[in-house]
């Protein structure tokens, strides 16, 4: 159908975007690669072949382990609040209501919200022991006020990221339910299926791709979350809620052990590329394209 | 086709999808009536919705602030400027992928996709120190790169999406008429193409925009945008509740707006063309 002639115009109009996307991965990437086996610290210009030794000290270092559940922590927790959560209300929108245009606009805003701004929200306004919203309510009632970010730093954290992500859950949902064709549902209806069966078997395999999407999308930036972290919880108290992104950081940036942040950037390359794997088959099921 | 519901129903729906609507944008809500209270009542133990002396005080500060616009150009900078530079290099990647489709395309697309998911610490080391070397570190010029390679693929995809539903005929109609491919492209596809350029445009601002690592870990001073200006309040000396809803509303009010109204194509944006 197309001509040699637009084939080789397609090439080079394809080319410019997929070397540098090639160069912007490739090259940091080896090069982290090449420093996660040198010892090498910013404030000692002497670099030397370390071997296996920054990954010996990242990997053994108990900080990692913790690191590693609080990922985890925060990219389950998170999804599953924002999934569940998201199909509830994505449900509750789909009915028939006054308004309904507002609602959704004030369901999305959050998403909009700049991270370093909810996150100082949220820990100032809200969570903070004295003067937050939350102390305010708990005297209210008659309960002490509880110290969120100091005692609960990582439940606080997956509060907020959820409070960021709920809507996005929300509207993706919420948009696949309304191409769900409503005959189905009223023949299910008439057959008699009740709510709970209507809901399960007609509704939720009909959202299954877009579930599939909203988990892909969000676990990529989930396994990232870093300024929610840093403007908080600065990580602590402890590691109690420092993830590995925040941990790299703090060990290249702050510590300025380019060897050892660099093993441990490649440790979150191998993490993030074993859920990828497994999400991208998903995925690949789910796009057509 | 719709189905027929009591008007009791409807407004059992409308009440409780109201209520849980305001408890969402409850924290927003709150943030702006912060902001035009003093310091003294955004702290007080006896927090009041509405009933407070309404001040502007706070936006006056924020403003007075010598540098406080240097942050908001920063943020306008490096938003626009990454995504205009984006879609140059993605715009005639997206069009030769729709139109002249190969056996590889399937794979290129999936290839970019999959960059998304590499995470942005194990390259951080790396852009830090080829920045430092290069004089990128702290400036505008070296976010604005850096962000155009983070959002690339998902401007590409966008663009693909919004690309691929131009119908060919129309392409091939104009080749059969001897149009050369640069007139294909002034005369009939653009048109066709503003609206979905337009829309990948807005949602990449908006992500770019709220962009809160690069943006962190690259500057210091010069070229902080909002983001760090915000991050600052994360330890600040004195009375500041009042000063950070200021700041903070006025961070994220022009996305919100532009949100907003960019709602329909989130979706589809954020879903790389799957949901639509």
């Amino acid at each position: 159908m197309s001509t040699t002639h637009s084939r080789t115009a397609g090439k080079a109009m394809i080319s410019p975007a997929v070397i540098l996307l090639f160069l912007w991965m490739i090259v940091p990437l080896v090069m982290t690669l090449y420093f996660s086996f040198q010892f090498y610290n910013l404030l000692d210009p002497v670099t030397s072949f370390a071997g296996f030794a920054n990954y010996e000290y990242f990997l053994t270092d108990p900080a990692f382990f913790e690191a590693l559940g609080n990922t985890l922590i925060i990219v389950i927790g998170v999804l599953c609040i924002t999934v569940i959560g998201g199909t509830l209300l994505a449900l509750l929108l789909d009915q028939p209501m006054f308004g309904q245009g507002i609602v959704r606009l004030l369901f999305i805003a959050p998403f909009f919200v700049m991270p370093t701004v909810s996150a100082l929200v949220w820990k100032n306004m809200f969570m903070n022991p004295t003067n937050g919203l939350f102390a305010f309510l708990s005297k209210l009632v008659g309960t002490t006020p509880i110290d969120w970010l100091g005692h609960h730093p990582l439940a606080s954290i997956v509060m907020i990221v959820s409070w960021q992500w709920l809507p996005f859950a929300t509207l993706i949902l919420l948009t696949a339910m309304q191409s769900l064709d409503s005959e189905q549902i009223e023949a299910a209806e008439m057959d008699g299926a009740s709510a709970l069966s209507r809901f399960f078997h007609i509704i939720v395999p009909h959202l299954a791709r877009a579930g599939t999407v909203v988990i892909l999308i969000q676990t990529i930036f989930l396994l990232s979350i870093f300024a929610e972290i840093l403007v908080t919880t600065a990580g602590g108290p402890g590691y109690a809620s420092t993830n590995i992104p925040y941990l790299v950081y703090m060990q290249s940036l702050l510590q300025f052990d380019v060897g050892g942040g660099s093993a441990g950037g490649i440790v979150a390359v191998i993490l993030a590329n074993i859920v990828a794997i497994f999400l991208m088959r998903l995925v690949g099921k789910n796009l057509d394209l | 086709m719709a189905r027929q519901v009591t008007l009791n129903r409807r407004l059992v729906n409308t009440a409780v999808a109201w209520g849980f609507g305001l408890l969402i944008f409850f924290p927003i809500l709150w943030t702006i009536l912060t902001s035009f209270k003093t310091e003294a009542e955004a702290i007080s133990l006896q927090p009041s919705l509405f009933a407070f002396d309404w001040t502007l005080e706070n936006y006056q500060e924020v403003n007075s602030r010598s540098n406080y616009p240097r942050y908001f150009m920063n943020s306008v900078i490096i938003a626009v400027g990454s995504v205009v530079l984006g879609l140059i290099i993605a715009v005639p990647a997206a069009w030769a992928m729709a139109f002249v489709p190969s056996k590889k395309t399937r794979g290129i697309l999936m290839w970019m996709l999959s960059t998304k998911m590499l995470p942005p610490v194990g390259v951080l080391i790396p852009i830090y120190l080829l920045f430092r070397d290069w004089g990128l570190l702290d400036s505008r010029v070296g976010l604005v790169l850096v962000l155009t390679m983070v959002n690339l693929p998902i401007i590409v995809w966008m663009l693909f999406t919004y690309f691929r539903e131009i119908p060919g005929e129309i392409l091939e109609a104009a080749r059969m008429d001897g149009a050369s491919l640069k007139s294909e492209l002034i005369h009939v596809l653009t048109p066709m193409a503003v609206p979905g350029i337009a829309s990948t445009m807005l949602l990449n601002v908006i992500l770019a925009w709220n962009e809160a690592f690069w943006t962190l870990v690259l500057t210091t001073t010069n070229a902080a945008p909002l983001t760090q200006f915000i991050a600052s309040y994360s330890s600040p000396e004195g009375l500041f509740y009042a000063k950070l809803s200021a700041a903070s509303t006025m961070a994220i009010a022009p996305v919100l707006i532009l949100g907003w109204f960019s709602q329909k194509q989130l979706v589809r944006g954020l879903t790389f063309g799957a949901v639509k």
